[in-house]
């Protein structure tokens, strides 16, 4: 499942997914109808709306194979928000389905396909954000498990590392203060370590963090974890 | 307390906007502190603390559910050890109950000891109108109090306080010459102090759990507070929510252990006290009769409802500690006197018809899940905040909407294939004109503090589709 912040805003994110799996040796398939996890209306407590993108959604992925998704946040929306959201619907059990099948890339490539190391090289010092929406699964250790083995890499700690970036969805545009201020507390805790580069696995956090920067006129580089791993093998000439 | 409604833009956001960069600083290095302590001592003593977590959220969860059979037993057990038992459906109820135990008894000089309990009933206000002298012991809680002040935070009132606002606080009522050191103010409201307690006719306190089984009231304090309030006085009141029960002696162990480490990142507080009753004789001192109020206040209606296992919650602080959203806003901002994101769960609830009014705390969250980590008695906050987000939508509470984009046309467009892929396609006009200069919400709110990426609609689409053909 590519997400629709990949469909429309970061394409290569969605093709770094598809070309590390095939390099893993998976089978990839794009279910053309696909088109978001029902998440913004879901937490915008529109729950008919949620549920009404959600059917569309199991309606897609029909079958019984693993579900990949490049962003934590519409992975967790996929085994956890939507039982809640179907928590007194007749088609639970096809909803919870889809959620048994769905798993975070880094999470798959680590705990589902058994990959514990990296090839190739990243001579980068990385600052890693934790999104909060890996809390649910062991992707924000697949993460740096990957990321750190990938040699020259160096991931480097800092301050209220498990905060919030701020984003939330449509919390960012309803509760535009709080969430401005607590991206930019996020920035200042990363700048203050001088990484070269802002790296995570949720496109979401990284629009809002680098959307600030830029608007400060001093943009952090930022790269979604499997940008960086599909970098790697590219530079590694493993991947064309 | 905070309780205007600013005529546009969600309450909480426009209230952080507001704050001074004091009060941002006292409410943010306090929390960040708490919460590194906490996360270390567990993490220090246990092997699995989140384990722990989840076998305390078991025992309340069990308790709660079996309240029919803990709440009679209680009872019993209270009664056995000389406690005079009442209950109370709602904060009208048990002030009254209060109020005539007080008058019984002529009592005109009460001792309080920290109790949320209390602050949700306004008992406070209620005894300064009817005559009686009520001294808050607690020594944040005795600064907001003379202040006429509210408590900002459930474990320390005065978070957003820092030690010269409270100096200056002690020099304009009478005690002493301006001094900042928090020792000096601590030795003074403690002189301050010990002539009330001698001379108090009645001591108040909550309890922060009462054991069904023993009928033991459990209280802890790092002041000492609460065990002088009740050296002196004849009469003691605790003030109980139902919720507060554990069945046997024995689950203290697992909440006294994470109660102290949740709340104030001590492995225990300076005093804990189990109280098994009034004076018993042969005892040197102690009140001689000793009444407990059980308070339900809408508490029965949660139990009833979706939201339950907020009742689990132990008053520790730690969701407010770790919460981003409250580390910004400050505890006033939440408009109640519970804030953060116990709050924001329990208040709209405790509300009850008054709901509405509410509805905005459950939106101020981004929903990141700290809430749910930190907790002790393992809620889940962020499914609790959805809940109650779904039923503000459902009965059009208007503050629960506010701000917040229409999602129906989203939903429309996003189960439909052929209009998603044409959106796709149209969004690129995104790129050719200044977006930021656009004044209309969602997008305005965005681009005021950031840039937008630019828009490539169907770009994967179209390398995934050439990359099949090859």
């Amino acid at each position: 499942m590519a997400t629709c912040l990949c469909d429309a805003f970061f394409d290569d994110v969605a093709r770094a997914t598809v070309e590390v799996l095939e390099y893993l040796g998976c089978e990839v398939e794009f279910p053309e109808g696909q088109t978001c996890c029902g998440q913004p209306a879901f937490n915008s407590g529109d729950w008919p709306a949620a549920r009404k993108v959600l059917r569309h959604l199991v309606d897609t992925f029909k079958g019984g194979e693993p579900i990949i998704v490049p962003s934590g946040s519409c992975a967790a929306m996929l085994y956890h928000g939507s039982l809640l959201a179907f928590e007194h619907e007749t088609d639970l059990p096809e909803v919870e389905k889809v959620g048994q099948r769905t798993w975070e890339v880094l999470d798959f490539i680590v705990s589902g396909l058994g990959v514990k190391q990296w090839e190739g090289a990243c001579e980068k010092k990385m600052a890693f954000h934790s999104s909060c929406h890996l809390r649910g699964s062991n992707s924000a250790e697949a993460a740096r498990l990957l990321l750190g083995s990938l040699r020259g890499a160096e991931i480097l700690p800092f301050k209220e590392q498990e905060q919030c970036c701020g984003f939330g969805g449509t919390f960012s545009v309803s509760f535009p203060a709080i969430s401005a201020d607590m991206g930019l507390l996020k920035l200042q805790n990363i700048r203050e370590v001088k990484p070269d580069l802002l790296v995570a696995a949720d496109m979401s956090c990284l629009m809002h963090l680098r959307g600030l920067s830029e608007k400060q006129g001093n943009p952090v580089p930022v790269r979604h974890a499997i940008q960086v791993l599909r970098d790697a093998l590219v530079a590694e000439g493993k991947l064309r | 307390m905070n309780t205007e409604i600013p005529s546009h833009g969600q309450p909480i956001d426009r209230f952080a906007a507001a704050i001074s960069g004091e009060v941002y600083e006292s409410v943010h290095s306090s929390s960040a502190i708490k919460s590194d302590k906490r996360q270390a001592l567990l993490a220090g003593d246990y092997p699995n603390p989140k384990h722990l977590r989840e076998i305390a959220g078991q025992i309340k969860q069990h308790t709660l559910e079996s309240l029919d059979k803990y709440l009679p037993q209680a009872v019993e057990s209270l009664e056995r050890n000389g406690v005079r038992v009442h209950f109370a459906a709602n904060g009208e109820e048990a002030r009254q109950i209060i109020g005539s135990l007080l008058a019984a008894r002529g009592a005109k000089k009460v001792v309080k000891s920290k109790s949320m309990a209390t602050e949700e009933i306004h008992l406070n206000d209620y005894l300064a109108a009817n005559g009686v002298d009520c001294i808050e012991t607690d020594l944040g809680e005795f600064i907001v109090q003379i202040d006429g002040d509210h408590p900002s935070h459930i474990v320390t009132p005065i978070i957003h306080k820092n030690r010269r606002q409270i100096a200056k606080s002690f020099e304009k009522h009478g005690l002493g010459a301006y001094n900042d050191d928090p020792e000096t103010i601590t030795r003074r409201a403690r002189k301050f102090m010990r002539d009330k307690y001698m001379s108090a006719d009645a001591g108040i306190t909550g309890a922060n759990f009462v054991v069904a089984e023993t009928g033991r009231l459990v209280l802890v304090t790092n002041e000492g507070n609460s065990r002088f309030s009740l050296a002196a006085p004849k009469l003691h009141i605790a003030l109980v929510g139902i919720e507060k029960l554990v069945p046997s002696d024995r689950d203290l162990s697992v909440f006294l252990n994470l109660l102290v480490r949740s709340a104030t990142g001590q492995q225990f507080t300076a005093y804990t006290e189990f109280i098994s009753g009034p004076h018993a004789s042969g005892q040197p001192s102690g009140p001689e009769e000793m009444h407990v109020v059980f308070l339900d206040n809408g508490r029965s209606d949660i139990l009833a409802g979706d939201c339950r296992e907020i009742l689990r919650c132990i008053r520790c602080g730690a969701c407010l500690n770790i919460c981003p959203v409250y580390r910004q806003a400050s505890g006033h901002a939440y408009r109640s006197v519970y804030p953060g994101p116990i709050g924001a769960v329990l208040s709209p609830l405790l509300a009850g018809e008054k709901f509405p009014s509410l509805a905005d705390l459950p939106k101020a969250s981004s929903l990141c899940g700290a809430c749910n980590d930190a907790c002790p008695v393992n809620i889940p906050i962020p499914d609790l905040l959805l809940r109650l987000r779904d039923k503000g939508k459902r009965e059009h509470a208007p503050l629960a909407s506010r701000g917040v984009p229409p999602m129906g046309g989203f939903a429309g467009l996003a189960s439909q294939p052929a209009l998603w892929k044409g959106a796709l396609l149209a969004g690129h006009v995104m790129n050719y004109f200044p977006v930021e200069w656009v004044p209309v919400p969602p997008l305005s709110k965005w681009t005021a503090q950031r840039t937008l990426p630019e828009f490539r609609g169907g770009e994967f689409r179209k390398w995934w589709k050439q990359r099949r053909q090859r």
